[in-house]
């Protein structure tokens, strides 16, 4: 116990400000699984993201920071905010809460759990520690982000957005009326 | 960091933070002063000089009226509704930067709350998350038109972002920048802002500007005769005020964000000759304080002119209909957005600034041919 105070003491304000937001954020992710209403999850899960971004600019990743909030927090979030007032889950939807999926659910987090603590103790994936000489503050900025995502990841860059086009394709195929349709 | 430049920074960030909610204020008065001039009355003249006291005596109203609360609704979200939207709308203008620089000693200040070189995404993230204040308010009231009033402006609202984020790219694309800052510092000669280099895209930043900020023609969300009041038919009192209040301070910031990235900040023509003049006659830093002075001074008016056109734009033109609101964002503004960027793109690779106007020129030119071809409108009989 003294150990981890003296390691507590120790710590520098980045330190402090990465325990408060690694507490919170798993605070707010605890919330968005038990929470009764739908509502309050969608909006322990903006917490989340928004714990998150504060972790990626602790990391000097600004762009990422806003990214995730422009279009986690902002958008994505907002759609979902959006389908569960259309869907009025408030009166308490038992049907869907059975033994079995309980148990399914139970053992899907069990598995990704342990597979996620075997890949973070994996040898090959062990992140370098903090090294002096080839620290760069600037990594994260965005323009290295783009120089970078413009000349070594400019396939999967571009497949990526290959994909989008071709979802956004998609999803206007299946949502469009066809000739005969009602209007609603 | 020096003490000395840390509290000058938390000065500006106080003052910052102080005048936006002063603007706001007086902006509710200037609204009907000129809904009063626009309907040839004389709006708001009793309380003080010139009607001057009229917002503090409104504030007084709002916090002596009954704050109530609807039995059934989420008490909780109902009153981070407001509190989310005064939130975002007061968090926006951090990255505007208001003048070129103070120097005192050897110290040179930014006139700015906070330099960050992603200031256009910062705005950007914050505008995203003005729509969860009307959003929670409206679906914790528990009332049918509530809940309407917060759909429509959340569908709004995120149609119209796509268009807002596509007309900014042209002007990133121009300045190779995310920072307002640097945004600025390029539109320093008077034919580089981006107003000319980027007509097309100013118009469609504008209109969605106008959106944003649930503004006539596209005040939706609010719209009394198909939804009683919208996303704050249940509030009362203050809470209703933040509310109210909240679009002010949208309206100012939005004002300051137009003026910053296509008329040029705190830039006018000869500005580098009056600074000179200024430092050769008064000194280096007295000099150069008084333009920087100069400068936040026409900034300012920029911005008043932006406050009093989203204004006169209300009291002149009628509310668009809901589908028209949808066409509108989704079937114009976008696909001319993408194709300001493509444009825009092409022009940079041969060195051209003005490529847009070709856009406008073609528009222009289709929509003088589409009204002559139209039908003549029969001049309607003049009854006696």
């Amino acid at each position: 116990m003294s150990e981890f105070l003296n390691q507590f003491k120790q710590l520098t304000a980045t330190g402090y400000l990465f325990w408060v937001l690694a507490i919170l954020a798993l605070l707010s992710a605890i919330w968005v699984v038990t929470a009764r209403n739908p509502i309050h999850s969608v909006l322990a899960l903006i917490a989340t993201f928004f714990c998150l971004s504060g972790h990626y600019i602790l990391l000097n990743a600004q762009f990422l920071a806003a990214v995730n909030i422009i279009v986690y927090a902002g958008a994505i979030m907002v759609l979902f905010l959006f389908t569960i007032m259309f869907l009025n889950l408030r009166k308490e939807d038992e049907e869907s809460k059975t033994n079995l999926t309980k148990m399914a659910a139970v053992v899907v987090g069990g598995l990704l759990m342990v597979m996620l603590i075997t890949i973070f103790r994996a040898k090959s994936a062990q992140v370098p520690t903090f090294n002096p000489v080839s620290f760069d503050s600037r990594t994260g900025l965005v323009e290295n982000l783009g120089n970078l995502l413009y000349s070594d990841y400019i396939l999967p860059f571009e497949l990526a957005s290959v994909l989008f086009l071709v979802a956004m394709v998609g999803a206007v195929m299946l949502g469009r009326r066809e000739a005969g349709d009602r209007h609603f | 960091m020096d003490l000395t430049v840390l509290l000058v920074k938390g000065l500006i960030i106080l003052v910052i933070f102080g005048i936006t909610l002063l603007i706001a204020t007086y902006s509710t008065y200037a609204e009907r002063k000129v809904a009063g001039f626009l309907q040839d009355r004389l709006g708001p003249n009793r309380a003080g000089p010139f009607g001057l006291l009229q917002p503090i005596a409104d504030a007084g109203k709002m916090f002596f009226k009954e704050d109530f609360i609807p039995a059934q609704a989420s008490k909780w979200l109902f009153i981070l509704g407001p509190c989310l939207a005064m939130l975002t709308a007061l968090m926006s203008s951090a990255v505007i930067p208001f003048g070129d620089s103070i120097r005192f000693g050897e110290y040179t200040i930014p006139m700015q709350a906070i330099e960050i070189n992603i200031g256009v995404l910062y705005i950007f993230g914050v505008v995203s998350l003005g729509v969860y204040g009307i959003m929670v308010g409206g679906w914790a009231s528990n009332n049918k038109f509530s809940l309407l009033g917060a759909i429509r402006a959340a569908s709004q609202n995120i149609s119209y972002e796509i268009a807002l984020g596509l007309s900014l790219i042209a002007i990133l694309m121009m300045t190779g920048s995310l920072s307002l800052r640097a945004i600025v510092e390029e539109q320093a000669t008077f034919f580089e802002w981006n107003v000319f280099t980027q007509p097309l895209g100013f118009i469609i930043f504008l209109t969605c500007a106008f959106a944003e900020c649930n503004r006539t023609p596209f005040d939706l969300p609010e719209c009394e005769t198909e939804l009683v009041g919208g996303y704050h038919t249940e509030y009362s009192s203050m809470k209703l005020g933040f509310y109210l209040f909240a679009e002010y301070i949208n309206m100012f910031v939005s004002s300051a964000f137009i003026s910053s990235l296509y008329f040029g900040g705190y830039h006018y023509p000869f500005m580098n000759a009056v600074h000179d003049a200024l430092t050769g006659s008064m000194g280096e830093i007295t000099g150069h304080n008084i333009a920087t002075a100069i400068g936040t001074v026409v900034f300012f008016a920029k911005i008043f002119f932006f406050i009093f056109f989203f204004m006169w734009v209300r009291w002149t033109i009628p509310r668009f209909r809901y589908d028209q609101l949808m066409n509108l964002g989704w079937k114009t503004l976008i696909p001319l957005s993408i194709l300001n960027v493509v444009v825009t793109g092409a022009g940079l690779l041969y060195d051209i600034k003005y490529t847009t106007w070709l856009i406008v020129v073609v528009m222009v030119v289709l929509a003088v041919m589409s009204s002559a071809r139209a039908p003549k409108s029969q001049a309607a009989p003049q009854r006696a």
